[in-house]
């Protein structure tokens, strides 16, 4: 069994809803990432999202954007994403790390190579935002073989058909984008969010995780009880670019956020 | 290559998902393939539909000044010496390039899917004011993405959109450019996704755009085809166009594909030169890649990040290139060749001086590889040149480049 599917194992019979919190690799330095990633772990996230930068981030808002831009001015390649997953792994073998990001770094470091490496460092899923079921046949074969997750999305604007579809082929979790736009929008109305939640829950066992536009407790709390897992990303990418100057603050700054908002979503399981 | 083989490829692009061999598909967030599957069936329904033919025909006779003239450039074949050079005057559509062809009938799409907002995305401002103008007459909210470097190159252009009733905004994220314009353009998209419709710019994005944009500039080689059997009595040797995305010359190629004897030359960006690393040649130096919707060749770093272009054309720096252009390269039925900004300055002067045209910098680059190529040939053979736009939007870049303030 998967690290991500025994996590979520565990949470659903302590009747707790997953944390997953989003930080982009080496943002703002790559000193940072690994003790972070711990820290959030101890601070009560249940899985990890760790953004692999792109240079052109299209369904991102600025805040990730300029996180990518960050990370890459500090020369953060797949190669040290992947040697951080690894340096993670030293410490932790159950927290659950998924990546998020887009096709073309997969696509030059060559989907076997990338797979391999990926599994090799502990990777449990990958979910790329421009990569649609239809078009990912040789990418999913190649995490197949090393017995990682692709996690795939589902938008609001996505037709039953399709739900049915990307449901077929999920595996992992199914993450659904709460909104239209990009990371870091206002929040949709929790009702909608319900509807299409239960939608994807007729087509599949699988937990689904909501994210895009959760920007504090009271969203977490008000999302985690409709759903199985909450995403959360701008509002912890914002507090490391305010605390890009004095890094050493983030340690504590960003778990304590973390903390706050598991307390408010626990409060309400 | 044999008639049998290139029969093949046009058989059997794009299929249902948009794929050139290879290339092309739908990479795209998942918020957004139920509009473009909208737009795969919208297209479809109309480029058969006799109603939207007919008004697509009439405004671009009417409205946009076609067929624009096929003409025989004779000082210029002269000076060259070589082929008689052959110049398809798409400078003179109203606005002033070919991008109208497509805004024209992308818009004409748009009002029939009941879409009430346009977007778009700009580099030299072509684009932009191509798309301005046709929301302007339907009466469209239209909201042009531009890199805030190129506001700064393009004030002419920017002025023009906001005169005629578009919003421009600037784009400070990444190299500040046309690729930066084209991701905030897909990040609007994503968030007004219900009412607004994207008009991209030329043959890339994902399925449908690259076979759609090809299919509204098809007219190009359509009328060129036609206009030279009709003025030589025969097919010519070669065709020539510049290649940033690569709507023009796709719109001269595509209805010559079949003629295998007619061979086809696209001209990318060539910079400082290939050698250099400054250039916007994805075709002649990059790597095969996923960027803005579709697989094609790019300019790519290691690590797959995209690579800063740079070209003396605006039109040109675009670090990828139109996906059906990826795979006549592969199959071989197209070659690509790559002229450098002197190259393209110095044909834009020879130009302007021996014909009294003022080609655009884009369409100089096609000028320059024509010539080249024409010396190789004698008067029996015969290219044609598509002049993509006209210079007047350059006249202030050439100038700086003499040292002389306008």
């Amino acid at each position: 069994m998967s690290r991500i599917s025994r996590r979520f194992d565990e949470l659903k019979q302590n009747s707790r809803r997953a944390l997953i919190p989003f930080v982009t690799a080496g943002d703002p330095n790559p000193a940072v990432t690994v003790p972070l990633l711990h820290k959030m772990v101890a601070a009560g996230a249940d899985v990890l999202e760790l953004g692999v930068p792109f240079s052109d981030p299209m369904a991102d808002g600025p805040v990730i954007q300029r996180a990518s831009e960050r990370a890459l001015a500090q020369g953060i390649c797949l190669h040290r994403v992947l040697e951080m997953v690894s340096e993670f792994r030293e410490r932790d073998d159950e927290t659950p790390v998924v990546l998020m990001g887009y096709l073309n770094p997969y696509e030059a470091m060559g989907y076997e190579a990338f797979a391999e490496a990926a599994g090799a460092a502990g990777v449990d899923g990958v979910l790329t935002v421009d990569l649609p079921p239809e078009e990912a046949d040789g990418f999913v074969h190649a995490l197949d073989a090393v017995d990682i997750d692709p996690i795939f999305l589902i938008a609001p604007t996505t037709t039953p058909q399709r739900v049915a579809a990307i449901c077929a082929r999920a595996r992992g979790f199914v993450y659904y984008v709460s909104l239209k736009g990009v990371t870091g929008s206002q929040m949709a109305d929790v009702d909608s969010i319900a509807e299409k939640v239960a939608e994807i829950k007729a087509h599949t066992r699988l937990p689904v995780g909501v994210g895009f536009g959760i920007r504090d407790g009271a969203s977490a709390a008000r999302v985690a009880q409709v759903s199985d897992a909450v995403v959360i990303g701008s509002i912890l990418v914002q507090q490391l670019e305010a605390l890009e100057q004095k890094p050493e603050e983030i340690s504590h700054k960003v778990p304590a956020l973390v903390a706050e908002i598991r307390a408010a979503m626990d409060a309400v399981s | 290559m044999n008639k049998d083989q290139h029969q093949t490829i046009i058989g059997s692009q794009p299929d249902s998902r948009g794929h050139f061999g290879p290339y092309g598909g739908i990479f795209a967030s998942e918020t957004l393939m139920a509009a473009l599957e909208e737009l795969r069936q919208a297209y479809e329904h109309y480029l058969q539909d006799p109603a939207f033919i007919a008004e697509l025909d009439d405004d671009l006779r009417h409205y946009v000044g076609r067929p624009s003239p096929l003409y025989f450039a004779e000082r210029w074949s002269e000076r060259v010496g070589g082929a008689r050079l052959y110049l398809k005057r798409e400078d003179l559509n109203h606005t002033g390039a070919h991008k109208i062809n497509n805004t024209v009938g992308q818009a004409l799409l748009a009002k029939r899917m009941g879409k009430r907002r346009i977007i778009a995305e700009t580099g030299a401002g072509q684009h932009g004011v191509a798309t301005a103008t046709v929301a302007a007459r339907l009466g469209l909210e239209c909201v042009v993405y531009m890199g805030v470097e190129d506001i700064q190159r393009q004030a002419i252009n920017v002025y023009r959109m906001k005169l005629l009733g578009a919003r421009v905004v600037g784009v400070t994220s990444g190299s500040r450019t046309l690729k930066d314009a084209l991701n905030e353009a897909m990040r609007d998209w994503v968030t007004h996704v219900d009412d607004t419709f994207y008009i991209i710019g030329t043959v890339a994005g994902p399925h449908p755009y690259p076979a759609m944009v090809r299919d509204f500039q098809a007219i190009i080689g359509r009328e060129a085809r036609a206009q030279i059997l009709d003025q030589a009595g025969r097919l010519p040797d070669a065709l020539v166009a510049c290649v940033g995305g690569g709507s023009n010359a796709m719109g001269l190629f595509y209805p010559f594909l079949d003629d295998a004897e007619v061979a086809l030359h696209g001209v990318e960006g060539g910079g400082e030169g290939l050698k250099t690393g400054h250039h916007a040649a994805p075709l002649c130096k990059g790597r095969v890649g996923v960027l803005h919707g579709n697989r094609t060749y790019l300019m790519e770093n290691e690590d797959g990040q995209i690579n800063a272009t740079h070209s003396i054309s605006a039109g040109l720096d675009y670090p990828g290139v139109g996906p059906e252009h990826a795979w006549l390269k592969d199959s071989g039925r197209a070659t690509y060749h790559a002229a450098t900004d002197d190259e393209a300055l110095s044909a834009f002067h020879e130009l302007t001086r021996i014909e009294g045209i003022m080609p655009a910098l884009e369409s100089s680059h096609a000028l320059a590889y024509g010539a080249k190529l024409a010396r190789q040939m004698t008067p029996e053979n015969i290219i044609i040149v598509n002049l993509s736009g006209r210079g007047d939007k350059d006249i202030h870049t050439v100038a700086e480049i003499e040292g002389m303030t306008l």
